[in-house]
């Protein structure tokens, strides 16, 4: 079976983030762009299923700015997928149409068993084109997996609420969000980085899969930075010293015990 | 006028503590307001709405609703949404929520926006939401004509009490149809602690690197014992193996909004100031006063954390006497 991977590229960790002066988002100089953390969970379990004989080939999907998704694209083609298509569409396209963007771009690469993703995207974290992904595909899903088995159909372990696991089982074909714990992401190996830089990646538009009129359901605007702290109030005297004042200061002062 | 639905999960035959967040915010409002629940006892426990300005009442009170099924639960909601006229969506950011509703989305045509920290629904309705795990917020703007599905982070929105009395009539949802399904919950492992989740939860003690070995993290579970805390963890321990990813507050964890946030050894990585900067109240105990975690907080203790915290438990462990 062939397995369809979909990848989002975010701003690093790390970054800062600044906001363009009309507030209509953050301001994108300077920013280093990663491939999403829980992304390369998906990657990782695709490949290692193709490796292992339970896959044959894996293709990864990206939707975003063309100039930047093929570099996110490439790093996956060099963790060992074997097709990439990027699919050119301008920053912050919305969930709904993000979803439906790689639908129309996955029924147009044949058959496949299963579709891999990240729980969610670090970047918006809504985690939902996903979701939105396994109906516009109408096959099931399920989100937050930490342990998957390949069979004849499939076998979750999520993590639910407090800790709780459950184990899902799902027909094929169907879509996996991945968490953190699933496997352990490979790095991209030089000759794979090598092998990466000679591949083809498809190019598609919104326009070419339908969709250029459609209309997004939602946008973020008015974006603003966190309201500055006040400054923190440093205790004094030794640990028994510290405790005690603590204590005091969060039941009588701040109210929260 | 908007038509409000409140989607309320029940946990051991009562309406958990966010929809009544979402029931005073609607009732302030003065908005027609329709509650929907699933699962066994919902009927019962939607009855004891009295007080909440409800209009209309749907419950699935069937087995097939105990445990989430995606395609069970986006079939009913969807259909009980278009039914209702809604044209407002309200619920809990819970883990539940945020898988199912995107697929609710999706079959109805409209935008569901997670993980929502501000709600205004008199006037119009506004919703604000942290993005990058709280390094920035924005605005959502709703451009689809379908109904707008918000759902809001847990301990956002006050809780009121139920005024006037009245009986709530809770109409029935038909049984989900069980043939077809492709998606089969095999078994549900419960979890250890009975805590709530750190998403949910009112204070959260966490640990981080500063414990220096697996076996002290139990400093950090012993002091969230003395306050009914649950537990949490910086990336550092969660990728060293001494606990588990569900516990880890950051960027690549949960974002976290508690009323106190106790963090215990924790330098202040970018990416964990993001996951909790949203606490009302940050306690920071570190041995390095430069550590930046210090500026995320409101109080800070600048002391070895295996003299503080023991003397801190003792001194909680008298506080709740």
């Amino acid at each position: 079976m062939k397995i369809f991977v979909c990848v989002k590229q975010v701003p690093d960790t790390e970054t800062k983030i600044k906001l363009k002066a009309d507030a209509s988002g953050i301001d994108t100089a300077g920013v280093k762009w990663v491939m999403n953390p829980y992304d390369e969970y998906a990657v990782e379990e695709a490949v290692k299923a193709r490796e292992t004989g339970k896959a044959t080939s894996v293709t990864v999907f990206s939707v975003g700015p063309k100039s930047r998704i093929v570099e996110t694209l490439r790093t996956a083609l060099a963790m060992g997928a074997d097709e990439a298509v990027a699919i050119d569409a301008p920053e912050d396209l919305d969930s709904g149409l993000t979803a439906k963007a790689l639908a129309a771009a996955m029924k147009g690469e044949g058959e496949f068993g299963a579709v891999f993703t990240g729980k969610l995207a670090i970047d918006d974290n809504l985690s939902a084109v996903s979701q939105m992904l396994a109906e516009n595909l109408q096959i099931p899903h399920t989100t937050v997996v930490s342990k998957l088995e390949i069979g004849d159909s499939m076998v979750a372990e999520r993590e639910i609420e407090g800790g709780t696991k459950e184990i899902v089982q799902l027909s094929k074909p169907a879509l996996i969000g991945a968490n953190k714990g699933l496997n352990m992401p490979r790095y991209p190996s030089l000759p794979g980085i090598m092998k990466a830089k000679k591949k083809v990646i498809k190019e598609l538009t919104l326009d070419g899969l339908g969709l250029a009129s459609a209309q997004a359901a939602f946008k973020h605007t008015a974006f603003q930075l966190p309201a500055e702290k006040p400054p923190v109030k440093m205790l004094e005297g030794d640990a028994a010293a510290q405790s005690k004042t603590l204590a005091t200061l969060l039941r009588q002062e701040a109210k929260v015990l | 006028m908007s038509k409000v639905l409140i989607f309320a999960e029940i946990a051991d035959g009562k309406v958990k503590k966010g929809a009544f967040e979402l029931l005073t915010a609607a009732r302030s409002a003065s908005l027609s307001t329709q509650v929907l629940a699933l699962g066994t006892g919902s009927k019962a426990a939607l009855q004891t709405l009295s007080g909440w300005s409800i209009t209309e009442a749907f419950a699935g009170d069937n087995s097939a609703f105990n445990n989430y099924n995606p395609e069970v639960f986006a079939e009913t909601v969807a259909s009980a949404i278009k039914d209702s006229g809604a044209d407002i969506v309200l619920a809990s950011s819970s883990l539940l929520a945020r898988d199912l509703f995107p697929r609710v989305a999706a079959k109805l045509g409209s935008a569901a926006v997670s993980d929502c920290t501000d709600l205004t629904l008199a006037g119009g309705l506004k919703v604000r939401r942290p993005m990058y795990s709280g390094k920035c917020s924005a605005e959502v703007t709703f451009l689809a004509n379908g109904p707008k599905i918000v759902l809001m982070r847990a301990n956002q929105l006050p809780v009121g009490e139920p005024a006037g009395a009245g009986a709530v009539t809770v109409k029935d949802l038909p049984a989900p149809t069980a043939t077809g399904l492709r998606t089969l919950i095999k078994d549900i492992v419960k979890g250890a602690s009975g805590k709530l989740d750190l998403t949910e939860a009112n204070i959260i003690v966490s640990g981080g690197r500063g414990l220096k070995e697996a076996a002290n993290f139990k400093l950090v579970e012993d002091l969230a014992a003395t306050c009914g805390a649950t537990v949490g963890a910086s990336r550092a321990i969660v990728d060293a193996g001494w606990v588990s990813h569900s516990i880890q507050v950051g960027q690549t964890g949960k974002t976290v909004a508690p009323s106190l946030y106790i963090a215990i050894g924790i330098s202040g990585a970018i990416q964990h100031l993001a996951g909790m900067s949203g606490s009302k109240v940050i306690v920071a105990i570190n041995k390095d006063a430069n550590a930046p975690i210090f500026q995320k907080a409101s109080y800070g203790v600048v002391g070895d954390l295996f003299e503080v915290v023991p003397a801190l438990t003792q001194e909680f462990k008298t506080l709740f006497q």
